[in-house]
């Protein structure tokens, strides 16, 4: 239960500190920061990747979650990159 | 568990934990500099290279074949990269959608995993099922926002099938407070209820079909909302599943997804003036009839060359996009009349509301892609004051976002919503393919004012005129 706690906690900050970092963004980089933002919930790779191993469903479950997760972080990463790249000032 | 290399257990997972702190600095960095135009490029790269160290130390400690995972990084990162490299900037909306599903649907496999995993005591039975249940909503949320923003599924509000799936999401709340309790109901009751399976199943297809329920009825003018609301989902769940597996690095960065998703939906539901409650349970109200009949009057159309001869005399300009420039792919030729209109020594401005377009900031990354410069584009509260002095103010495919209604008639549906008020300008250009209403279905008396001109058609054709007019 301690350990919930403290991640609990962890959550808590993480969340008042994101809210904090992006209170002000400028409406150009709304896009941008929602598709990079995208490709960080691509962490769930990590997730998939701590996953048990025990039988084919559990295979078959894991392969899923890495999948999704690592076509959510290339492609999350890549289009945000390519999107900014665009945005210039003369 | 095996470790690759020979050291002992306890000792990887306080190298690990270390990476995930990295990380998790160098995710909030990244997240920090994105929020700022001429840091944005470089917070993009901290943030991979946070992604890159945390997926790589976990892989220190594998329970799961080495080749599945080889497989599943290498087949995801290939589509993941094609779609991003081949996608049209126009496609960006649904793109972003269909990406942010993905992610929710890892979440909700892995809680599912940790279901099928021995040992699990209450506090995690909770956890796994309120995880795979956000999971599961922003997966198949995302998917129908996905069709809505491709034109490719039509459900409307108030057709039977929309019913049915709004009561199934209506009907997934009491299943999930269930099974979330599931475990002690069952002690409680007797040991002979149900296999456990088979509830479990039937909730894992329930939360499904309670996503589409969701975003269903939601329109498409609201999809600004309904994207950043799933963004911001897809982190929360990415957060729970941190909880679940006790790893700081998902909780962090699920946490920052969630809280930037959260204050984009705010800023758009704020730019509509609804709450976000009005955004997703109840839509816009049905017009009354009768306010729309009192402001018909007669439009004045004009033609390419007279809005030329009008545009080249004016000292101000300030064009207005909306969606309908995103449909007709019109952002080249309009910086291209510009850029024209510039050498001509006109000032041109370009006036962006907050929810023009499918998604938050829609408008700015067309007009990047067509190469304007940043500078150019301004807010509502920037170009409103001085609204009296633009000569010309150019409205293309916007509509609802300059609806006079929102500032004059009270009964509006769309009342105090905050608009670019052009039709304060010395003259109004409106682009626009037929006479048809916004997405709000409300009537836009702009249409009939003295100072307006209504120039129809594809808006790519007819400013593509104005510009071989100035050419010429």
């Amino acid at each position: 239960m301690e350990t919930y706690i403290l991640l609990g906690f962890v959550l808590l900050l993480s969340i008042f500190l994101g809210l904090e970092l992006i209170a002000k963004v400028p409406s150009t980089l709304h896009t941008p920061l929602m598709s990079g933002a995208n490709a960080i919930s691509g962490i769930a790779l990590v997730g998939a990747l701590m996953l048990s191993s025990d039988g084919q469903m559990q295979d078959a479950l894991a392969f899923g979650a890495i999948l999704f997760a690592s076509i959510n972080v290339f492609g999350g990463y890549l289009v945000t990159n390519r999107m900014l790249s665009m945005f210039k000032k003369k | 568990m095996e470790s690759i290399l020979n050291i002992s257990e306890s000792t990887i997972s306080a190298i690990q934990n270390l990476v995930y702190i990295g990380s998790s600095v160098l995710f909030i960095l990244g997240i920090k500099m994105l929020g700022k135009e001429a840091t944005a490029v470089k917070g993009n790269y901290l943030s991979a290279l946070a992604m890159f160290s945390a997926v790589a130390i976990t892989c220190l400690n594998l329970d799961i074949d080495f080749k599945i995972i080889i497989a599943g990084v290498l087949l995801g990162g290939l589509i993941g990269s094609a779609i991003a490299i081949k996608v049209k900037m126009t496609a960006i909306p649904e793109m972003v959608a269909l990406f942010n599903g993905f992610g929710g649907l890892a979440t909700f496999l892995i809680a599912w995993s940790q279901f099928n995993a021995p040992e699990n005591n209450m506090f995690q039975h909770a956890l796994i099922m309120l995880t795979i249940y956000i999971g599961g909503i922003t997966f198949s949320g995302s998917l129908v926002a996905y069709g809505k923003l491709s034109e490719r599924l039509k459900l409307g509000k108030g057709s039977l099938i929309t019913n049915v799936l709004i009561s199934f999401f209506y009907l997934s709340l009491p299943a999930l407070v269930y099974v979330i309790f599931e475990p002690t109901i069952s002690v409680a009751i007797s040991t002979a209820i149900p296999s456990v399976s088979s509830y479990f199943l039937f909730f894992l297809g329930l939360t499904l079909i309670a996503g589409l329920g969701f975003v269903t009825p939601i329109g498409g003018g609201d999809m600004p909302v309904v994207i950043s609301l799933l963004n911001s989902l897809s982190g929360i769940a990415a957060a729970f599943a941190g909880l679940l597996l006790e790893n700081n690095v998902l909780i962090v960065a699920g946490s920052l997804v969630g809280a930037s998703g959260l204050i984009l939906t705010v800023i758009m539901a704020k730019a509509m003036n609804r709450t976000i409650g009005n955004i997703l349970f109840v839509g816009y109200a049905s017009p009354t009839q009768s306010t729309g009949a009192v402001e018909q009057g007669e439009v004045k159309p004009i033609n390419a060359a007279d809005a030329y001869l009008i545009l080249e005399n004016a000292s101000s300009v300030l064009i207005v996009p909306g969606y309908g420039m995103a449909v007709a792919q019109a952002q080249h030729v309009v910086r291209e009349m510009g850029e024209l209109l510039e050498e001509n020594g006109t000032e041109v401005k370009y006036g962006i509301h907050p929810v023009a377009g499918r998604m938050p900031g829609h408008m700015n990354v067309l007009l990047a892609e067509a190469n304007v410069s940043y500078d150019l584009l301004a807010e509502p509260d920037d170009v409103n004051p001085v609204m009296d002095s633009v000569d010309v103010a150019i409205v293309i495919g916007a509509n609802d976002v300059v609806n006079p209604s929102a500032t004059e008639e009270e009964g509006s549906p769309i009342y105090g919503m905050p608009i670019i008020e052009v039709h304060n300008a010395k003259t109004v250009f409106v682009l626009k393919r037929s006479m048809s209403s916004g997405f709000a279905g409300v009537q836009n008396p702009l249409f009939f004012k003295e100072n307006t001109r209504m120039l129809f058609g594809d808006a790519k054709e007819s400013i593509g005129l104005v510009v071989s007019e100035f050419k010429d």
